[in-house]
């Protein structure tokens, strides 16, 4: 039996980083997963659960758990934040006993952040990939913290061809992203991320890995406004930018 | 809420920040939190974790049983021969100690440190009566004579440099000497051994408050709350209500968990242990003991499960000291005495959400709060209710943000739940941004997103997987 994948794109990556999505389908079906895409989905409702606005954010899962709630095998998303939301977040959202509940808990135990459904349900670290530059990675806050995946990709990474991992100072240390956080106390934001930039810059990488749309929107726009060459990358871009023989 | 107060502007005050300040913070956050690792590795993370969860049960344990443990250690206090008080709020508990003041015909306080009496005011409170308050705690000494409140629950003074403190002692006191920290101190303990000799009345906090034997517990590295507490012929010490633990045994676990989250010790150089007056006229010690049993709103944070947990805080400052927002801002700039993740917790339940509903916002809910917590308070889920609070109201308080933002969110839920409308919206954004466009970048936004683009270009709207997926499925 192939293992079964439902693309949870996510609003922020599909907005920003196609190219991620595109890899994404390309990467699991050469690992021989089968991949679907329910185009119903939009977006999973976070902004608003974190703003506070809980009523919305019900609306929004309730929709979720429409599209998704109806597929089978295994939901998997590029950003490690959405996963959370997914996860520890919607069956909050319902009263225990309800069959939103239920449908909240059984949808949420399959869904799975990329790194984490790589290593622990495809068992793969090695997908044959070639990367010859050097590279550090950023652990985004909710794929560490609220997932607890704090080796998966780094795991992947050490086995890319010609990439050499460099560890980055303040690796678990967050970006100054947090959703509206940025825009409500821009200024703050500003600091965190120039103090993540500088670090990245200070690593003398080529480039900077992250599993998370929001962290990469930041940190990209960080090292541009800083005119740096360093570029900002998602691990699926790393993997799928050149293959390596094995 | 029980304090009027003016709505605490976070956004105004961190774009105040004095410039060398974060550099500062993060010096000697830096300090503690390469101790306290040093000292988690020595004993293993298993070890560790284990005795988190188990000062998280003894303290939910201890606050789910509030009432029993308070009137317990209310009769053992008493039976050692001390005074109780009650205070359901600020105003009540600086009255009792003005009362007091009065009674003694005190002109003068010594102060050791808590930051009870600073979420009170109780300074101002006793120096509007023409009495004296001295800190003297080093640090708190430090921050009085600048005028200012503590940068930081445990270490008040922790943003100035030596350089600083020399300037500040030749300044205020006259005296003048070389910026190193013994010779500073030095200066201090001279100016203070007069102080504690001379002064009416003792007020100190207590870190916390023995049930089985009404033993007030404080936790300190200076020895001044020795001299606060038994030195002059009164004493009182101001403790929350959610300071009570049950037993001593109880207390070995939060002492082991307490000092090496604070500074990275082991254990403080004193921990003091008060259980009433000298009983004999043999003993030396104050004439009276009091205890004022602070509630302040903390009653009413018990009544909220999704914020309860609050309460089981020890006020170790490890969330401050790990926080990205809290080593970019400073103390201050969360306009309340208790500062940090803790802080904020506080803050907007102790004076409601119309005075400090910003502040359960300037967080990035990152949790590395939550993962060093050593009572395992699970600080980003309470703050995501308390915004929840702000936004739309609970059983406590009513909503705080403006209506607009309500019907902002439920327009915008609208739109992005809605598949036709959310793809439509799509793909506008990608014609609309054209004329702004310069290399896949928007480095300039209209308001709100000029928020964002002041501080960094937002990677332009690209949304094509649909199509892509469309075609390719199309091809198979």
């Amino acid at each position: 039996m192939p293992i079964k994948a439902q693309l949870f794109i996510t609003c922020l990556a599909e907005q920003f980083f196609p190219g991620v999505l595109k890899g994404m389908v390309e990467l699991l079906e050469r690992l021989r997963v089968q991949v679907a895409f329910p185009e119903e989905q939009t977006c999973c409702g976070q902004p608003f659960f974190n703003s506070g606005y809980q009523t919305q954010a019900r609306q929004m899962a309730r929709k979720w758990l429409e599209v998704f709630g109806r597929t089978d095998g295994f939901i998997v998303s590029p950003s490690g934040s959405c996963v959370d939301m997914v996860r520890h977040h919607y069956p909050h959202l319902f009263p225990p006993g309800t069959p939103e509940h239920r449908l909240a808990e059984e949808t949420a135990a399959r869904t799975f952040e990329f790194t984490q459904f790589l290593v622990q349900q495809v068992k793969v670290t090695d997908v044959g990939a070639r990367f010859p530059h050097k590279v550090t990675y950023h652990a985004s806050c909710h794929l560490l913290r609220g997932l607890g995946a704090r080796e998966e990709a780094k795991q992947i990474l050490r086995k890319v061809r010609g990439l050499e991992l460099v560890p980055l100072s303040t690796e678990e240390t967050c970006c100054g992203f947090g959703g509206t956080f940025s825009v409500i106390y821009p200024e703050v934001s500003q600091a965190m991320m120039v103090a993540k930039v500088k670090s990245i810059e200070a690593t003398g990488a080529d480039a900077v890995v992250a599993c998370d749309a929001g962290c990469l929107m930041n940190i990209a726009g960080g090292l541009r406004k800083a005119n740096s060459p360093i570029k900002a990358m998602h691990l699926i871009e790393v993997l799928t930018a050149e293959r390596g023989t094995p | 809420m029980s304090q009027a107060t003016l709505p605490i502007d976070f956004r105004t005050n961190a774009q105040h920040v004095p410039p060398k300040m974060p550099a500062s913070v993060q010096k000697a956050t830096a300090k503690f939190l390469g101790n306290r690792a040093a000292l988690v590795e020595a004993l293993g993370n298993e070890l560790w974790q284990t005795l988190r969860q188990a000062a998280h049960d003894v303290r939910l344990h201890a606050i789910t049983n509030l009432d029993q443990y308070l009137e317990q250690a209310e009769r053992a206090v008493t039976k050692a021969g001390g005074h109780v008080h009650w205070a359901r709020d600020a105003a009540e508990a600086n009255r009792i100690v003005l009362e007091m003041a009065r009674h003694h015909q005190v002109r003068k306080v010594v102060k050791s440190k808590s930051m009870a009496t600073e979420e009170i005011g109780l300074n101002h409170a006793l120096e509007a009566e023409g009495i004296q308050v001295i800190e003297t705690d080093l640090g708190e000494y430090i921050v009085q004579l600048l005028g200012m409140g503590p940068a930081h629950i445990v270490v008040p003074a922790f943003h100035l440099s030596k350089e600083e403190i020399a300037a500040l002692f030749r300044e205020k006191l006259g005296v003048d000497a070389p910026a190193e920290a013994e010779k500073l101190t030095q200066v201090a303990r001279m100016k203070l051994r007069q102080e504690f000799l001379t002064a009416g009345l003792g007020i100190s906090g207590g870190n916390f408050l023995i049930a089985e034997t009404g033993t007030i517990v404080t936790v300190t590295n200076e020895g001044n709350g020795r001299m606060c507490t038994t030195v002059p012929p009164v004493h009182v010490a101001i403790v929350g209500i959610d300071k009570i633990v049950p037993d001593w045994e109880s207390l070995t676990v939060l002492l082991k968990v307490l000092a090496r989250s604070a500074t990275g010790q082991k254990i403080t150089c004193y921990t003091q242990f008060i259980s009433g007056p000298p009983r004999a006229d043999a003993e030396t010690g104050p004439k009276e003991s009091h205890l004022v049993l602070l509630d302040n709103g903390r009653s009413r944070i018990l009544q909220t499960p999704e914020t309860r947990e609050t309460l089981l805080c020890i006020r170790c400052g490890a969330c401050l000291n790990i926080c990205p927002v809290f080593n970019n801002v400073g103390g201050y700039t969360y306009g309340y005495p208790i500062s940090g993740p803790t802080g904020v917790l506080f803050a907007s339940q102790i004076l409601g959400v119309k005075a400090a509903g910003g502040l359960p916002f300037a967080s990035t809910l990152c949790g590395a709060c939550n993962d060093i917590c050593p009572v395992k308070i699970p600080i980003t889920e309470i703050l995501l209710h308390l915004r929840h609070r702000v936004a739309e109201g609970d059983e406590q308080e009513k909503a705080a943000a403006p209506s607009l933002m309500r019907t902002g969110a439920q327009v915008g839920s609208v739109a992005l739940r809605t598949p036709w409308l959310y793809r439509l919206g799509s793909s506008l954004l990608k014609w609309a941004q054209a004329p702004l466009k310069r290399d896949d970048w928007l480095a300039k936004l209209p308001p709100p997103l000029s928020r964002w683009t002041m501080a960094r270009p937002l990677p332009a709207f690209a949304a094509d997987f649909r199509s892509w997926w469309r075609t390719r499925s199309h091809k198979r």
